[in-house]
């Protein structure tokens, strides 16, 4: 046990795709990472680092080669992925992707709000639950609590990932992953998303991770940013350091440490 | 071709068509298991033609064997589960993609039914047992006739509201999630296997039923009687959306509607099918109708789709 208790600790993951293939590719490569209770760090690094596959390995999408996941002093590593559900919430880059677009708006937060317990015969969403979650809808001031029986379907990208960002935080999970949520919405609505998440991260005293393509957010969101590269973390700052960080200090650390420029990369300056 | 319209006599259709859509209630509970698998879950079992003839041979050597027909429907059920079973477990347990899964426990229940019935077929009579359902109350008297259809409704109408109830509970709600977007079912944990298991297994107890009611409806229990079910269960379940896809969602309970109107879907697939044997064209071409039908349905929304983006890539 370690003197100081961490919301997540990775030790020495490691993750090989493919092996034995001509396709082989060593995506994790003993990776370790200490997060305080509280801690919202920053992702950043070019595409294939292995953001993704930090966020899969942590989510148990997959089991890891070697390594051990630990959260909130619980070792995870052996626990199927619907069994870490439970400590974790997840929003991905793919709106489709965090809710069920054929069932309501109420049922996708019920699914939610039951994650780590059995599922019982009793009805879906009870009353006292739907004033619940009409609450938590109306806290995003996107007029949602109006349409709880809409398919989640009929929404919009944004709106999908608001509400994929409440189901995420419903449990106060030990943390949260956010892989690149607003990737796929356009600025104002990427704006509008990431403010939310802000917020919801703050109100629950959330650990979380979130991997962003846009420097400018890595810098401005959280409390450490981290860089990753052929699946290391090549570069951690926090507090005041990372406050006085500019676009340009990261670009030249990130040259500076792969030997790789990274104007010909995906990755947004602005 | 005069001869031919003067040899159709449209009394004869009218006197068979009782008959087809008593059929077509009993195939209609066997289509609400297609619909389970095919739409809710998104697993195309192939379970059922073997678990269809696997309910039949049980219930109807149960009943041979002095159990009472209420009983002996149960249990078949409770047998087309246990179908379901071992397609949930191939696939979830052992790795063995879905299909593949399904096609393995049919063809082994080929065998297991032959065994079950010590030969290809068994024959139950109405005059010796007190069956639940049988061809012969439909062509009978007036009374037993009514008799039978307000019993098949009522009892159809039960399962409806039993399978609606069912799909709004939390359990209904996490095999929703887990046909609809199983990545978002695991990341909220539910044990995607195992649903899939459980629903499978419910499905195969509907299919179950079904055999076994249509076991006693026709009097026998026919190793064979199985085959193309699937096809017949998709037929109902495309027929049904098709004729009231609009209509149901607008309603309120939509998700029961829509069950009803899978049972309509299997009825209206055997009126089609009789007044097709009217006609005088060989029944043994319907297979291949029903085949051609489902699979113009089946690609109707896909080509559909397609032609949209097309139009989006152009403006
Ligand atoms: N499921 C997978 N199967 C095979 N290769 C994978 C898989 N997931 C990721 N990879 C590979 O691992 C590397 C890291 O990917 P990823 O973590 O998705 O990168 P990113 O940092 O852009 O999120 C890439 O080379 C990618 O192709
Ligand atoms: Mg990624």
């Amino acid at each position: 046990m370690s003197e100081e208790k961490y919301a997540l600790e990775l030790r020495e993951i490691t993750k090989v795709f493919n092996r034995g293939t001509v396709n082989e590719k060593l995506a994790l490569s003993g990776l370790s990472l200490n997060l305080l209770p509280g801690d919202f760090v920053t992702i950043i690094g070019g595409n294939g680092a292995g953001k993704s596959t930090m966020l899969n390995a942590i989510a148990g999408v997959w089991p890891v080669d070697s390594g051990r996941v630990i959260v909130d002093g619980t070792d995870i590593t052996a626990l199927p992925e619907h069994k870490r559900a439970l400590y974790l919430g997840r929003v991905f880059q793919d709106p489709m992707n965090g809710t069920a677009a054929t069932m309501d708006i109420e049922e996708n937060m019920a699914i939610a709000s039951r994650r780590g317990q059995r599922q019982t015969l009793r009805r879906g969403v009870s009353a006292k639950e739907r004033e619940f979650f009409r609450e938590r809808l109306a806290s995003l001031g996107l007029g949602l609590e109006e349409r709880m029986t809409s398919k989640v379907g009929l929404l919009s990208g944004g709106q999908r990932q608001a509400i994929t960002l409440l189901m995420a935080a419903i449990k106060k999970p030990k943390l949260l992953l956010l892989d690149e949520h607003t990737a796929a919405l356009d600025p104002k609505t990427a704006a509008k998303v990431l403010e939310i998440s802000d917020r919801i991260i703050e109100e629950n005293q959330l650990t979380a991770l979130m991997v962003t393509h846009n420097m400018r957010d890595a810098i401005a969101h959280g409390n450490r940013l981290i860089m990753m590269d052929e699946g290391r973390i090549i570069y951690d700052v926090r507090g005041e350091e990372k406050k006085n960080l500019h676009v340009k200090d990261l670009l030249a650390k990130f040259e500076e440490v792969s030997g790789t420029e990274f104007a010909n990369d995906r990755m947004m300056l602005g | 071709m005069l001869a031919y319209f003067s040899s159709l006599s449209f009394l004869t259709l009218l006197r068979a068509l009782p008959g087809s859509v008593a059929q077509g209630m009993v195939w209609g509970i066997m289509a609400l298991g297609v619909y389970i698998t095919f739409r809710l879950l998104d697993f195309a079992d192939l379970t059922v033609d073997g678990s269809m003839a696997f309910g039949a041979a049980v219930c109807v050597m149960l009943i041979r064997g002095g159990v009472h027909p209420i009983v002996a429907t149960l249990i078949a059920f409770l047998a087309g589960m246990v179908a379901g079973l071992v397609t949930g477990l191939l696939n979830t347990l052992l790795g063995i993609p879905g299909i593949l899964a399904s096609i393995l426990t049919q063809i082994g229940l080929y065998s297991i039914n032959l065994h079950v019935m010590g030969k290809s077929n068994q024959p139950v009579s109405v005059d010796n047992y007190p069956l639940l359902v049988s061809l012969r109350y439909v062509t009978g008297s007036a009374k037993s006739r009514a008799f039978f259809f307000l019993g098949m409704v009522i009892f159809l109408v039960v399962l409806i509201c039993v399978l609606y109830s069912y799909f709004g509970t939390e359990q209904g709600q996490a095999i929703r999630a887990t046909g609809c977007n199983p990545n978002m079912a695991r990341a909220q944990g539910i044990n995607t296997n195992f649903i899939k298991v459980l629903t499978l297994m419910i499905s195969n107890g509907l299919v179950g039923l079904s055999g076994a009611m249509y076991g006693q409806f026709q009097g026998a229990a026919d190793v064979n009687m199985g085959r193309g079910a699937i096809v017949i269960g998709l037929a109902a379940v495309i027929i049904g959306e098709v004729l009231f896809g609009k209509w149901t969602v607008k309603r309120k309970a939509a998700f029961g509607w829509t069950l009803g109107a899978v049972i309509i879907g299997a009825i209206v697939y055997y009126l089609v099918y009789q007044f097709v044997l009217w006609l005088k064209m060989p029944s043994e071409d319907m297979k291949l109708l029903s085949a051609v039908v489902v699979a113009v349905f089946l690609a109707i929304p896909y080509l559909k789709e397609k032609k949209s983006q097309r139009k989006g890539a152009k403006a």
